[in-house]
């Protein structure tokens, strides 16, 4: 490997392929610390979520009906979810009438040993896969890969985190934390076929990637695909993308092979009105995607001749079980609350340490692990963490286009993983703290006592403001300053507006008017 | 009307100057405010940390204490913090029913209905937004989450504010992006809070404004605490503050002077046209002269008010 002064590195973000792709790091606080450390990858994402949410912002505000369509969209997921058996189940009579063939995988494990099963039935060794959600979550690549088969990612921003040996960082950016220099950098030293004069220009990164999927698509006999939506009365599969790149693998082989979460599911064609629209403003700001692909089952003579639907439950059904939790399986990732997530902008995707980063990540991923109505956490579960990564600033709701209420499920699931903690034996500090404060916040009287010993904290205060706590205040006063406590509370303040008040004239408001209320 | 004053219980023991604000000026526009003692907390706290159960007793303290708004003993209930206001009308119900207390969800309910925060209060009850303030001041604003999302204020807060006389407004960029604050996330998850409050700070500096301006006083806490840290001189003040403060009685800075070399004398470094003699004759003779002799320097200028 040769390097010249200024090349960026290209750090691989885990070295190896996680063991479960759905939580492969430490917990939140945690991999942020190393996150907030990386300047660069911070400026690559301000400068990303700022265009896209700007964006955004402009394409939804032309459509005098977009609070309407959210509802819509909002409506068609909750009946869907309330009739998600009966959907499935239809979906697989009408793909099947159609000539496809319906798999159904519990987990993760049981979807790759079907799709590794089928790659090998057809002799094949080398596959290319457009852009996928759930064979991410599943962790296909590198399953394939033991068994042999090399799955080619055909999705620009994906391409680029294979070959960087990366994991992705956003839903729908998935390289959205690297910048053209570094991509120049991923493409000549891992893409092998890289021109050797390669610039870090937008067109001559995209030429030499098209170069080089160009004779994977042409030589490709089988395509692995995710799902953004199926229709359960028609048995049809689509893919919404960009590039033109998904069309090619959901076209020119002879096998498709399609994984979808069991959430995809819509009841009716028409439904598809709503997400046509809804979609693409969230996700990449334009009023339409590019490429919508359409298929259902086989069609003798054109496209692929044999077509593998995998329903995927992977824990969706213990999310669906959660009655504030399950929303989060409305998600139809657009990414908009990543794009819009203060958190999200400063700490980067991988800080969530799962393929589904953000605030839908947040509620998403620790369901999907087993958090949920049992509470069965284990509270040294890294995903545990992540509910609490957020300062509930609403952001995410607010962007939502099928109006999933990520704050109230946040806190919802802060109390799942504060149950699981506490059926242990010895309370945490927090606990200890939450009982006490509980006690004392319960009562007006007790509370002023409290708010009166708080004063005392004068004593520690310079210049009217403390600089130095002790832990865990030092979390606090490590880079803001804490005003000193007033020297008079409320309360005492109070009674003495109220004996001023004696003295007012006629017509002002009577003192004492809070006699009959006092604790 | 008669309103009672929900205080906050972050208000009550470190900021009291917004609860005493919001008093001095529902009562110059002519209202009569009570003030329920047995108030404490809304129970925001331990439901955003998690603590549903521990929440169960915070919430029906509230509830008890606020009741009475429902036989009429009052006409409302007051916040001056849109995200306790936010946590009493979007929360205390969905926990307490979740911890199976039916009766004490309906009950939070109405307390609910009832319960406003400063400027819908102002805006929408009291039919104002001009409350004939003055307060001569560059001001920046920065709408807190809360007010803007959970309780929806809208622009009532700056409709208030462009009603004040004296007021320079200057815009805040990002102003809707979140200072970091969160409650206990600013100690969860203590870097990311840090970094979120830094890049506020740097906007709210960027407007050259003097004093920043927030509805609700967590917020300040955090973004005043970092101002202060890094020296920047920008003073924080709540919004009642700002409509609290008169000609008779001005407002000022109290809380977290940004500017260290100015620390020590914080009233003499108010930038304001009235000199603190002129203002205490005006006030009349049974005030105190200059703001050194009121009691306590949070609650300064409500000496002021003794006298008319």
């Amino acid at each position: 490997m040769t390097t010249f002064l200024g090349m960026p590195r290209v750090a691989p973000q885990p070295a190896t392929a996680p063991q479960d792709p759905l939580r492969w790091g430490p917990d939140f606080p945690t991999a942020a610390h190393e996150t907030l450390g990386n300047g660069q990858m911070r400026t690559n994402l301000r400068h990303a979520t700022r265009t896209i949410r700007d964006k955004r912002l402009r394409m939804v505000s032309e459509l005098p009906d977009w609070e309407e369509l959210r509802e819509a969209g909002s409506a068609i997921k909750h009946w869907t979810m309330s009739h998600l058996p009966e959907l499935l189940v239809q979906l697989e009579e009408n793909v099947t009438a159609r000539g496809g063939v319906v798999h159904w995988a519990r987990d993760a494990a049981e979807a790759n040993r079907i799709v590794a099963d089928l790659v090998r039935a057809t002799g094949e060794s080398e596959v290319v896969k457009v852009k996928s959600m759930a064979t991410q979550e599943t962790g296909l690549n590198e399953h394939l890969a033991a068994e042999g088969i090399t799955a080619t990612e055909t999705d620009l921003a994906e391409l680029i985190v294979q070959l960087a040996g990366d994991m992705p960082s956003h839903v729908l950016v998935p390289a959205i934390h690297r910048n053209r220099d570094e991509i120049r950098a991923i493409f000549t030293e891992r893409m092998g076929d890289a021109p050797a004069d390669l610039t870090s220009e937008p067109r001559a990164l995209a030429m030499a990637a098209r170069a080089h999927l160009r004779a994977k698509f042409l030589t490709a006999r089988v395509a692995i695909s995710g799902a953004n939506l199926a229709v359960a009365e028609t048995g049809t599969v689509s893919v919404f993308e960009s590039e033109g790149n998904g069309r090619m693998c959901l076209t020119l082989p002879d096998t498709l092979i399609t994984v979808m979460g069991i959430e995809k599911v819509v009841p009716a064609f028409q439904d598809l009105e709503v997400f046509t629209q809804l979609l693409p403003r969230s996700s990449t700001g334009e009023r339409m995607n590019p490429y919508t692909t359409m298929w259902t089952g086989v069609t003798p003579g054109d496209g692929p001749q044999a077509f593998h639907l995998v329903l995927l439950d992977n824990g969706r059904t213990k999310a669906l079980a959660d009655e504030v939790g399950r929303q989060a399986l409305h998600c139809i990732r657009c990414s908009a609350c990543m794009n819009v997530c203060p958190v999200y902008e400063h700490t980067g995707g991988h800080a969530y340490g799962s393929v589904y980063p953000g605030p839908i990540g947040a509620i998403l991923t620790p369901q999907l692990t087993g958090m949920g109505t049992r509470g069965a956490t284990d509270p040294h579960d890294p995903t545990a963490s992540l509910p609490f990564a957020s300062s509930l600033c609403g952001a995410c709701y607010e962007a939502c286009p099928v109006k999933i209420d990520i704050p109230t499920a946040l806190v919802h699931l802060r109390n799942r993983a504060v149950e699981s903690q506490q059926r242990r034996l010895l309370p945490t500090g927090w606990e200890a703290g939450m009982r006490a404060a509980s006690a004392v916040m319960s009562s007006g009287s007790r509370f002023a006592v409290a708010a009166r010993a708080a004063g005392l904290g004068r004593i520690v205060a310079r210049h009217d403001r403390i600089a130095r706590l002790p832990y865990p205040g030092s979390l606090w006063t490590g880079v803001r300053d804490l005003p000193a406590p007033p020297a008079q509370s409320f309360r005492t303040w109070w009674k003495e507006h109220q004996a001023d008040g004696a003295t007012r004239p006629a017509g002002a408001p009577s003192p004492g008017s809070t006699a009959g209320n006092e604790a | 009307m008669r309103i009672a004053l929900f205080a906050t219980c972050i208000n009550e023991a470190m900021f009291p100057q917004a609860p005493a604000a919001t008093v001095r000026l529902l009562e110059r526009l002519g209202h009569e405010v009570v003030f329920p003692e047995s108030q404490a907390c809304c129970g925001q706290m331990h439901v955003n940390t998690g603590y549903f159960r521990e929440a169960v007793p915070v919430i029906r303290n509230h509830v008890r204490a606020f009741e009475p708004v429902l036989d009429g003993e009052w006409d409302a209930v007051v916040g001056p913090s849109g995200s306790c206001v936010g946590s009493v009308r979007h929360q205390q119900a969905m926990v307490a029913r979740r911890e199976g207390e039916d009766r004490l969800a309906r009950d939070a309910e109405l307390v609910a209905s009832r319960t406003y925060e400063l400027s819908e209060l102002l805006v929408d009850v009291l039919g104002t937004t001009d409350v004939g303030a003055w307060f001569p001041h560059s001001v920046t604003y920065h709408p807190t989450c809360h007010s803007l999302r959970m309780i929806k204020v809208g622009d009532k807060p700056l409709r208030l504010l462009r009603a004040v006389a004296g007021i320079d407004l200057v815009e805040l960029p990002e102003a809707q992006a979140c200072c970091g604050f969160g409650g206990t996330f600013s100690l969860k998850n203590s870097e990311t809070s840090a970094a979120m409050v830094h890049e506020k700070v740097r906007n709210v500096v960027s407007t050259g404004a003097e004093v920043l301006v927030a509805g609700d006083y967590s917020c300040l806490m955090n973004m005043a605490g970092s101002l202060s840290r890094q020296g920047t001189g920008v003073h924080a003040a709540h919004l009642a503050e700002v409509l609290a403060s008169t000609r008779e009685a001005p407002w000022s800075p109290t809380v977290l002077p940004g500017d260290r070399s100015r620390a020590t004398a914080v009233p003499a470094a108010v930038p304001g046209p009235a000199a603190p003699a002129a203002r205490a004759e005006e006030a009349g003779p049974a005030a105190p002269a200059g703001p050194a002799a009121a009691p306590s320097s949070v609650l300064r200028g409500t000496t002021a008010e003794v006298g008319r």
